[in-house]
């Protein structure tokens, strides 16, 4: 396994990017570890996620449960989902924990349904291990810019 | 007809006409007849946990600071400052001795007094600070539960929520003995109007049918559980709007049935849990854990819903902002307030396994609601069982609250 590098870790992040905007959920959820967590706060400052609210905090299992119902056709706010075209850029190299390349970017997501176009934009926070793959998820953190005000139903996956 | 008599027949027994989602005239109307006129919810006590602790709110469409003063006195107060309107608090929440208005500097403390102007000598003698305090409104509170009102001479709160209170009495038990603290919130919006909302909280009807995704994410004991419309639930009119839908009778009450298996979701939180708790102290922290079954609807804005509080805001005719809060039990175990916060957003919130689902049905009602010149809104399901009870899918509840809507829109 090879350490990864800035440049490294951007494809990855691109490429994570284009699944979630194309709904290849499969392909997404390969891209985690098992004990990795998909984080999305509702405050913006707290220390222990699990201890607060937050508005995705995502075990493998949840993450699991989560695409299922995506992809169901039962979920009426999933079927269809919005179009979303998202860009991610601004990577910068953070401190994470030990055996992670942590990195964090801005994300924006312009997203279409019923004849409104909307924008979430968000600071993420990756932590990335390396892998036989390549690179693997350990977490993702989205702070949205208003995730502590009133959002809207998303169906699908920031 | 005269505008009351023509408010009255918008509203029958079996029937709303499709105007109360659309027309931007009915709603100023609520505003004023209905919001300006009751008791609205505006906090949950925990929400204020400190004297000099406050949080904003709203009552209808009139930004208001819930504030706890340094005797620990709850006070309701506009968020408007005296002298030109400005308003003195922009933090949701928080801690403060003083409001101070950011345009001209006025400083009010937390009962309202204002007690500084600068450069008050411009003044002379035409300014008495007596007169000019933040507009206090009346405040009561049930259980917890803070209630605002604009006016002075209706009745007490405690009144106003008659029968509902032994239900609410009922729900607070999830607190496992520890009391009840807020959470956390989820906040959402959605473009329709407030009322769809509120007829939402006491609709069994469209759970099987708009949360089928929800439940087949869970186990097939979870999901029986949830198997809202066969368990034999019911809904009671609680008068003055209010209503209560029990959709799992066994989870009426948490202190009964502390015998019963622990449900195998539970399993490991329980073996968490008695780690450090007497057995009987498990049984009963693990029965509260997954919230009661049934939901509270107070008339016009707030629900104690199985396991949170559910809080509508209107915002216009066609859009209103929903608070979903989650509840813990105050000082309890934090394994167990966990499971609590990892429940809740199972379901709520804006990425939720049943909210958006919810939102997206409410957006479709409000844009067919576009369609047709007289159409009506159908609230006859059940109406031939009897007017107090009758099985839960029966839209008995939304009929309590349009009459209460009728009464206060004729006044």
């Amino acid at each position: 396994m090879t350490a990864i590098s800035l440049p490294s870790a951007m494809e990855f992040i691109w490429l994570e990017a284009d699944l979630l905007d194309s709904h290849d959920y499969a392909a997404w959820l390969a891209l985690w570890t098992a004990t990795g967590h998909y984080i999305i706060p509702t405050e913006r400052d707290a220390e222990d996620y699990a201890a607060v609210l937050n508005v995705v905090y995502d075990d493998q299992e949840m993450r699991e449960a989560r695409v299922k119902r995506l992809q169901s056709g039962l979920s009426m706010s999933a079927s269809p989902a919005a179009r979303t075209v998202r860009t991610v850029s601004r990577f910068r190299a953070m401190d994470g924990a030990a055996g992670v390349f942590a990195v964090r970017c801005a994300q924006h997501i312009v997203e279409y349904k019923y004849d409104r176009t909307r924008v979430l934009a968000a600071d993420v926070l990756f932590w990335l291990v390396p892998a036989a793959s390549g690179i693997s998820l350990q977490r993702k953190v989205v702070t949205l810019i208003n995730g502590d005000d009133a959002l809207h139903g998303i169906g699908y996956l920031l | 007809m005269d505008q009351q008599s023509a408010y009255a027949a918008l509203a029958r027994e079996d029937r709303v006409h499709t105007s109360l989602y659309t027309d931007p005239a009915i709603f100023n109307a609520e505003m004023d007849r209905i919001f300006a006129n009751t008791w609205v919810w505006v906090a949950h006590e925990s929400e204020l946990p400190t004297p000099n602790s406050y949080k904003m709110s709203h009552v209808g469409l009139q930004p208001v600071i819930v504030t706890r003063d340094k005797e620990s006195q709850l006070h309701v107060l506009l968020n408007r400052c005296r002298h030109r309107a400005a308003s003195v608090c922009e933090q949701k929440r928080g801690r403060a001795q003083m409001f101070v208005c950011r345009y001209h500097g006025w400083s009010y403390d937390m009962t309202g007094r204002l007690r500084a102007v600068p450069y008050a000598a411009g003044y002379g003698t035409e300014l008495n600070k007596e007169d000019y305090p933040l507009v206090s409104l009346r405040v009561e509170t049930y259980a917890g539960l803070v209630f605002a009102t604009l006016r002075d001479d209706i009745q007490p709160l405690a009144e106003y929520l008659g029968p509902a209170r032994a239900w609410i009495d009922l729900f607070m038990k999830q607190g496992a003995g520890f009391g009840i603290k807020v959470a956390g919130e989820h906040r959402f919006r959605f473009p329709g109007n407030w009322k769809i909302q509120l007829e939402n909280t006491t609709d069994a009807y469209h759970f099987p049918i708009v949360h089928r995704s929800f439940l087949t994410s869970l186990d097939e004991e979870t999901e029986g559980q949830f198997d809202v419309l066969g368990q034999g639930g019911w809904i009671e009119d609680l008068g003055n709007g209010h209503s209560v839908m029990v959709m799992i009778p066994d989870l009426v009450d948490l202190e009964a049935n502390l015998d019963a298996p622990i449900p195998e979701r539970f399993q490991d939180l329980a073996a968490e849990l008695a780690k450090t708790h007497a057995p009987q102290e498990v049984r009963r922290i693990v029965r509260a854990v997954g919230g009661t079954g049934f939901n509270i609807n107070l008339f016009p804005n707030v629900a104690c819903s199985m396991a949170f509080f559910r809080v509508l805001r209107p915002i216009a005719v066609n859009e209103t902002e929903i608070a979903h809060m989650a509840l813990g039990m105050a000082g309890g175990p934090d394994a167990a307030n966990q499971a609590r916060l990892r429940l809740h957003e199972h379901f709520q919130g804006p990425m939720g396994f049943g909210s958006p689902d919810d939102a997206e049905g409410w957006e479709r009602v409000q844009r067919g609601a576009a369609a047709g010149d007289d159409l009506w809104i159908l609230l006859n399901r059940g109406l031939a069982q009897g007017s107090n009870t009758g099985d839960v899918s029966a839209e008995l509840g939304m009929r309590a609250a349009y009459r209460m809507w009728r009464r206060m829109m004729a006044q």
